[in-house]
């Protein structure tokens, strides 16, 4: 087991397997990826091929079967699980496909939910929140329930909420496909340019093209398996 | 997150009121059918009650409850007189005699023979004349509900208002004069019959004829004697049966509840609202938690233990419980209120509302449980389902 915490996540031959007997589905077969502090990752491959499965054992939020799996030298797999609940709150940050914005709150109190799940007292959370969402630029939406926001807007209030207690690894399953091409663009700068500061590491599951510029490394998935790591989309037969 | 919990629930409307008005609708249900019944049931011994003074009731050993008459020989009475600790002791007749009204209709009354002298045991209120007025010639005391209704003179014309019946007026009681010289209030029996008050030596005169007529003797303990212990005493020496008054009011009340079906039925009315309020109410907090799961696996991704998610479900569970409770709970005063001129028992005690309070709680625990269990089990993992 690696214990190398300049890694922001190591993973070393991580198998999955989803239910039992003839239904039985291995969604990863021996996985092994590094991701380094600061750097934004994207993961991509075609349906099916256990990119979900993947990001959700790296947050800690899905059991491994087998071998290794580590988070800035953390291994979930010693923890037990109200250890690992607490491990997430403090150091990871999520954004969704479908934004999971709570519809009876406002965008300052969404944003501040990791905060107040963390104890912290609910004025100092939402002021806190109020700090990043203008960091994202939605100062003026604060106060806006999600239904009277635009995706693009709702999604931006994830990325504060994702953000807003300072985690050090932030994952992030189809943050655009939900929006429409230049929408996307727009959230995929404010998370580079917001996300990646301090040392923090972003892991982005897409099947967006269109936003492979903005990565650092792109890892190819198939079936399980990692099957190619590039620097670039151009090197790879995507 | 308490706030949170709060505003995640005020937020779905629909069904924040649907789970309220599960539990109004459970709370009201057993709160109103339960005071019924109570009212009901206190109206079995009302008799007993309104009855007052004395401490003891000398009655047949057969005799089950206030209305199961099992008539004495009027020699008792002196016996019971000789029994020592025994301050004093009166007759009291009680029976159902006929009235034949103006039209020549009959109506049974319920006759209350009071002793001649003292007239102990009258009327708790009276509302025209006095007590006293008894010992006129044919006098006779009639509440005032059985004067304006069944006692009351039919309309001269059809259609018209029926006119009471009031002070001065005349009736026939199994052939016998009587003449109105009082208005009383009492309370409202279980048969509802007319009740009609006079002396006992009038009474026995209207009755038929029979060898015995003393329905009960009332009698008082000595200042320094301990009630308890007179009756055993009265037991004892006379082979009577001797209770205190509010032991024959419990008789009584038992005796309805074992031999008729009143217990039952008001049981399963309140079992009904139980049940009916915690399907709804549990129901659709189910589904309002179903609703609502993508929220709990969020904040459960985000580092929300079990115990803070249990503690948000329980908080909007208490929080249904207490408003639906207080909405049921005063809706059924306010029917009680509203009803309180009209024929129907309601008697809403501390009790009744500590029953419906219990089970209203039941149903939220219910209701969160069904939930917590569904939120305890869940992945986080689904969080990144679409
Ligand atoms: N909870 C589950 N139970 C059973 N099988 C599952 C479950 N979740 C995923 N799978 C299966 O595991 C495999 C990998 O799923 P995963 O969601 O990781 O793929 P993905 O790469 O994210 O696909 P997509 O691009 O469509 O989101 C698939 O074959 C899927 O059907
Ligand atoms: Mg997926």
């Amino acid at each position: 087991m690696s214990t190398d915490s300049s890694l922001a996540v190591y993973c070393k031959g991580v198998t999955k397997t989803y239910g039992k007997g003839t239904a039985e589905v291995m969604a990863l077969r021996g996985v092994d990826l590094e991701v380094k502090r600061g750097e934004l990752l994207m993961l991509v491959g075609p349906s099916g091929c256990g990119k979900t499965t993947l990001i959700s054992v790296i947050a800690g939020i899905l059991n491994r079967d087998g071998g290794e799996c580590a988070v800035f030298g953390t291994d979930f797999g010693d923890m037990r699980d109200h250890e690992r609940t607490a491990y997430r709150g403090k150091n990871i940050g999520f954004v969704f496909q479908a934004y999971n914005l709570i519809p009876a709150l406002t965008a300052a109190e969404n944003a501040a939910v990791p905060l107040l799940v963390n104890g912290v007292k609910r004025q100092r959370a939402i002021d806190r929140a109020k700090d990043l969402l203008g960091r994202v630029g939605m100062q003026d939406k604060v106060n806006k329930p999600p239904s009277e926001l635009s995706g693009g807007q709702q999604q931006r209030v994830a990325i504060a909420r994702a953000l807003v207690h300072d985690p050090k690894l932030i994952v992030c399953d189809e943050p655009t496909s939900a929006l429409d091409h230049e929408t996307g663009h727009h959230v995929m700068e404010i998370l580079r340019s917001v996300a990646l500061e301090d040392g923090r590491a972003l892991v982005i599951v897409t099947h967006d093209a269109r936003i492979f510029e903005f990565a650092d490394r792109i890892a190819q998935m198939d079936d399980g398996h990692i099957v190619a790591v590039a620097n670039s989309p151009r090197e790879l037969k995507l | 997150m308490n706030l949170i919990a709060l505003k995640m629930l005020v937020g779905d409307r629909a069904k924040y009121l649907g789970i309220i008005m599960g539990i109004t609708f459970a709370s009201l249900l057993i709160t109103q059918q339960a005071s019924i019944f109570v009212g009901l049931m206190s109206r079995t011994y009302g008799f007993v009650t309104d009855l007052g003074q004395p401490d003891i009731w000398v009655m047949d050993p057969m005799v089950q409850f206030i209305d199961d008459i099992k008539p004495l020989q009027d020699t008792e009475l002196y016996r019971v007189r000789g029994v020592t600790g025994v301050a004093w002791a009166v007759p009291l007749y009680k029976g159902l005699l006929k009235a034949r009204l103006d039209d020549g209709s009959y109506q049974t009354c319920n006759v209350i023979g009071l002793d001649d002298t003292t007239l102990i045991g009258g009327p708790p209120k009276m509302i025209e004349g006095s007590l006293a007025d008894l010992r006129r010639a044919e006098g006779i005391i009639v509440d005032h509900v059985g004067a304006s209704s069944r006692l009351a003179k039919p309309a001269a014309e059809p259609g018209g208002q029926p006119t009471p019946l009031r002070v001065g007026d005349a009736i026939e009681l199994n052939d016998h004069r009587a003449v109105v010289v009082g208005i009383c209030e009492v309370s409202r029996t279980f048969q509802s019959q007319p009740v009609i008050y006079t002396t006992y030596s009038r009474a026995v005169q209207f009755a038929p004829r029979e060898r015995k007529l003393l329905s009960f003797v009332l009698a008082e303990a000595a200042d320094d004697v301990d009630p308890k212990d007179l009756c055993a005493r009265i037991t004892a020496e006379t082979g009577l049966a001797a209770y205190l008054r509010d032991d024959f009011a419990r008789m009584t009340v038992n005796y309805f509840m074992k031999y008729t079906g009143i217990p039952i039925n008001f049981g399963i009315a309140v079992l009904l609202g139980f049940i009916v309020g915690t399907a709804i109410a549990g129901q659709t907090f189910y589904n309002f938690t179903l609703d609502n799961l993508r929220y709990f696996g969020t904040l459960k991704a985000m580092g929300a233990p079990n115990s803070m998610l249990l503690r948000m479900i329980l908080l909007q569970s208490v929080m249904v419980g207490i408003i639906g409770y207080g909405l049921g709970v005063g809706a059924a005063s306010l029917m009680g209120t509203l009803s309180s001129s009209t024929e129907l028992a309601f008697k809403l005690t501390w009790h009744l509302l500590v029953i419906s309070a219990t089970a209203v709680t039941l149903i939220c625990l219910f209701s969160a449980f069904i939930s917590m269990y569904k939120v305890v089990r869940l992945e986080p993992a689904i969080v990144f389902k679409s």
